[in-house]
């Protein structure tokens, strides 16, 4: 979506007689949509196949009749929206979309937006001509967060769609419903395609995949969000409010690096509590998809904030005798380079475990390739045909890293390889051509050596490279040679564009700088392009602005971490902060894209700024750094209330502003010997977070269940009992056994999402480490 | 969407006028002055005059113009619009009310509140339901917009009490259960129209 439109591949068409420009191989319906011409749709849903169930985006293109979603447009292709026939197609397809169709709107959650009242209005349907005898579909729970009720259901399948293309759970189907067959009677009465939904309508409705009552997925609410009606609705939401009553407010997501745009909906608590509430989180779901965490997890506010003159006092004192600031990367692009501030003027020192890991990774790569930044955004590996994931956990790190993954493969018939020493069930359910190397902890550079050695150009490289490409990597990195070839020939086939994403691993492996080194050479002399995905929140954004030190000894504070004074947006701080749904400023996401957040709650404390002003200078309001965040590192010397915010009907991102990227030119880089003995043995541990636990805040929030302990695959379950110690070198932790149905092989994930387990320290500044694990 | 409310910070500034009123007199002459001026005014004698008349007509010529309320009542038009009552079903004795939140929305004065859940039943459940009486201005809007002819306007017009809050809870409001039989069917502002059935259309049922 962000390439460049040229005159190349631009063709003429016409709507309804006027002349407009669409990209080609366009489908008639989006080159309608950016262009502002309405054409009604319902299954239709951008970035995912069309699924051709609903049939009102039929129009005459050349004379014939098409589906608009399913159609490309073609050079002086003419089409009409509405003819005589299309329309009676359409008004039949409505008032069969309406039978049987309960009229108690006023009890509906999604009265208001839904898109079945909409068009009903839209195409004036005032009667009804058909009808069939009910069947009684009853409602159930899917999960703890999904509740759905098929007797409001028009199994328009963008629930199943999403699923599959975007989300890649797969875990909802259409399946059958033992209605009523309907009378033949109506073929010949109603017209063709209106009867032909019918037909197909009347037989189906959503379940899980599974065969049970219940989905087994990841919980993301994707389903609820791009739900017309109101079958599919969050348990927590159900009759709670109304569309019309919360207010939207524009936000950026603040709890992984993805930094999707969303919107938080607040109402007053309730008739006795008139503060604000959010009562729901919603997206602009055609062009950005939200996990678990951001749809459910958006109650992590902090209400125990006064302002309290003598704490502040403390707090000024406290900054004024330290020496070391620790925090963590949930924090805005202006509170980072007010910490930066600081450090220049007062001289402390400023710890942040991830972003430093990934600071330094982002460095070695910037002096190999001559790029301040990585080259792809992950729209645009969404848009690549083959796809390629090292050192990330792919489903529990960063959602939109895994969605661009799986999205690949479904919509651009794409292929994809995904190395990483703990096994998935789910990654190669993705697609067909993909193939997963669980590799040996320590080989991430042997992953990196194969796929240079299978998409570069063998005369491009520097010698101490090429040197090591002649080892069978496919055996090294757990796989079968024979078998592999094969399969890699097919996976091949028409492809064009290839990416590479790689993740926490790396950055805090012990050879992090050759392994940048490899990812700069491999850019170099080949077609792929890489995308890094940032470790935490603004990782990306504080690795820019701050200066960041390694180690640091002292009088610490502590901001959402351990400290000597604790400032904290949980509560439980010596001095309260805003939370990141209380406080307005920008974030840094993966997409290299700055955005913008506002205030959504109300927030009653100090803020770092106030701290700020106190000890060294600041303006008045923390917004008004925006403008100040280093032109030299990419951001740009803009106000805050200038940035927009907003997607355009063409999908086009107005958020904020993109980062500039510069290069210089380079020499020939010259990488380290791979030496394979340095493989991790033994029983091993990963520093890795569940699907919708990413900090405290998703910790704090009332509908993400998953909790804090040992995560396994269900065979090294059977080995372990319910609870264990893990013992590490410094130390040790008693942890209950949760078993994660989709992970393989015989290592052990402990989670970081706790700030106060010092999980961190405890893997001693890497992913993986040797643990022992003990009954108690 | 519109970003221009979140650009908006300053919540402390309002925008206050001053009448320009006559300056009240400061020291005692002038208050004396304004005393004697308001009190023997010749205005005073013909509304002594007006009154002495009507008591002649009302005690001796039998011309009472006056209703002896409280003990007599004057009858109110069935559109009157007084403190809301919440009606019931007259079948089950269920409220009516389906928490739909259209009154909520179309009230003019933001007066209306409810708060609505998911109950055992599987159904909208109206948890609670309070009208701010101190800002209703009983224009008949929520009588009119209710689908379910749930809220309405009754005839309690006298809404005298030590606070306004006693009328503004669904259960003040709410027909009492043992008085269903006498509940009336509401004739004003969002009632059915005498000629309903013409004009709408069926809808054609499979059964």
């Amino acid at each position: 979506m962000s390439e460049v439109q040229t005159v190349e591949n631009m063709v003429s068409i016409t709507i309804d007689g006027v002349d407009y420009k669409a990209k080609e191989g366009e489908y008639i319906l989006n080159a309608a949509r950016a262009n502002d011409i309405f054409i009604p749709a319902i299954c239709y849903l951008t970035r995912c196949s069309p699924t051709l169930a609903c049939r009102l985006c039929l129009v005459e293109a050349d004379g014939k009749q098409v589906y608009s979603c399913n159609a490309k447009v073609k050079e002086g292709m003419e089409i009409t929206v509405s003819t005589p026939d299309i329309l009676a197609e359409r008004r039949a397809m409505m008032e069969v979309y309406d039978v049987n169709h309960p009229l108690q709107c006023g009890v509906c959650d999604q009265s208001g937006e839904c898109e079945l009242q909409n068009y009903t209005l839209e195409l004036g349907v005032d009667s009804q001509s058909y009808t069939i005898q009910d069947t009684k579909r009853e409602a159930t729970n899917w999960s703890s967060v999904l509740h759905y009720d098929p007797g409001l259901c028009i199994v328009c399948e963008r629930c199943t769609t999403v699923c599959k293309d975007m989300i890649g759970d797969a875990a909802i189907k259409t399946t059958k419903r033992g209605g009523e067959a309907l009378d033949k009677a109506w073929k010949d009465e109603m017209p063709k395609d209106a009867y032909a939904m019918w037909n197909k309508l009347q037989k189906s409705v959503i379940a899980p995949s599974n065969g049970t009552e219940h989905t087994n997925c990841s919980d993301c609410g994707e389903c609820v969000a791009v739900c017309p009606v109101g079958a599919l609705v969050s348990r927590d939401f159900v009759y709670t409010s109304n569309a019309w009553d919360l207010k939207k407010i524009p936000a950026t997501c603040a709890h992984c690096s993805s930094g999707c745009q969303i919107y938080y909906e607040t109402k007053p608590a309730s008739i006795e509590d008139r503060t604000e509430k959010i009562f729901r989180v919603t997206n602009e779901w055609n062009y950005v998809s939200l996990c678990g965490a951001g749809r459910f997890g958006y109650d992590f506010e902090n209400r125990t904030a006064t302002k309290d003159a003598t704490t502040f006092a403390a707090a000024v004192k406290a900054f004024k005798k330290a020496k070391v600031i620790n925090f963590n990367s949930v924090i805005t692009n202006e509170e980072a380079l007010m910490l930066q501030t600081l450090k220049e003027k007062l001289g402390v020192k400023l710890i942040n475990r991830e972003a430093r890991a990934f600071q330094r990774f982002l460095g070695f790569y910037s002096e190999a390739s001559g790029q301040s930044l990585y080259s792809l955004d992950f729209k645009e590996v969404m848009a690549t045909d083959f796809v390629m994931s090292v050192g990330s956990s792919l489903r529990n790190d960063n959602p939109n890293a895994r969605y661009a993954f799986n999205n690949v493969q479904k919509l651009n018939k794409g292929a994809g390889l995904y190395f990483h020493p703990v096994g998935d069930t789910l990654v190669p359910t993705f697609g067909k051509n993909i193939e997963m190397f669980a590799h040996k902890v320590g080989h991430e550079e042997a992953a990196l050596l194969f796929i240079i050695k299978l998409f570069a150009d063998q005369d491009k490289l520097p010698s101490s490279v090429k040197e090591q490409l002649d080892s069978d990597f496919v055996e090294l990195l757990g796989g079968d040679t024979a078998k592999f070839e094969k399969s890699f020939e097919k996976m091949m086939k028409k492809k064009e564009s290839f990416s590479l994403m790689v993740g926490e691993d790396l950055y805090f492996h012990e050879k992090a700088e050759n392994l940048a080194k490899l990812i700069a050479v491999l850019e170099a002399s080949s077609e792929v392009k890489v995308a890094m995905i940032p470790p935490k929140t603004n990782s990306l954004g504080v690795a820019l602005i701050c200066d960041l030190d390694d180690e640091a000894e002292g009088y610490t504070i502590g901001y959402n971490e351990s400290g000597d004074f604790k400032l904290s947006a949980l509560g439980d701080g010596d001095l309260d902060m805003p939370a990141m749904n209380q406080q307005e400023g920008t974030l840094t996401n993966m997409h290299k894209r700055v955005t913008p957040t506002n205030a959504a709650l109300e927030y009653n404390g100090y803020v770092l700024n106030d701290i700020v002003r106190e000890v060294a200078s600041a303006p008045k309001e923390t917004i008004m750094w925006t403008e100040h965040l280093p032109v030299s590192k990419g951001f740009k010397a803009v106000e805050f209330d200038s940035l927009p915010n907003h997607y355009t009907n063409d999908g086009v991102e107005h958020r904020g502003y993109l980062l500039e990227s510069t290069s210089v030119e380079v020499e020939e880089i010259s990488v380290d010997k791979f030496d394979d003995s340095n493989a991790l043995e033994g029983e091993i541990a990963y520093r890795c977070n569940p699907q919708r636990q990413f900090n405290d805040f998703s910790d704090k929030a009332h509908q993400i269940f998953e909790g804090f302990g040992l995560y396994t695959s269900p065979a090294k379950a059977e080995a372990l009992s319910s609870k264990v110690e893990v013992e590490f070198a410094n130390g040790k932790l008693t942890l209950d056994v949760i078993v994660d149905e989709r992970m393989e092989g015989d290592i052990v994930a402990i989670p970081d999402f706790k700030s106060a387990e010092n999980i961190y320290e405890l893997f001693a500044g890497s992913r993986y480490q040797t643990v022992t694990i003990k009954e108690v | 969407m519109s970003l221009e409310q979140f650009k908006n910070r300053n919540v402390g500034t309002q925008n206050y006028k001053t009448l320009d009123l006559d300056h009240t007199p400061v020291t005692g002459m002038g208050q004396f002055k304004q005393v004697v001026s308001r009190t023997f005014k010749p205005e005073l004698f013909v509304g002594l005059w007006v009154t002495f008349r009507e008591m002649i007509n009302a005690l001796f010529r039998g011309k009472m113009h006056t209703t002896q309320y409280p003990f007599e009542k004057l009858p109110i038009s069935p559109r009157y619009r007084a403190i809301h009552d919440m009606l019931r079903l007259l079948e089950s004795g269920h409220y009516r009310c389906i928490g739909c939140g259209l009154c909520e929305k179309i009230c003019i004065s933001n007066c209306i509140t409810m708060d609505t859940q998911y109950d055992e039943n599987q159904r909208k459940e109206v948890s609670e339901y309070t009208i701010n009486f101190g800002r209703c201005i009983f224009c008949g809007y929520c009588a009119e917009v209710c689908p379910e002819l749930a809220i309405v306007h009754g005839p309690r017009y006298e809404t005298a009490s030590e606070q306004r809050a006693s009328f503004s809870l669904f259960e003040d409001m709410l027909t009492p259960i043992d008085q269903l039989n006498l509940q009336q069917e509401y004739q004003g502002f969002g009632a059915i129209s005498p000629n309903a059935d013409e004009n709408i259309k069926k809808t054609p049922l499979a059964y």
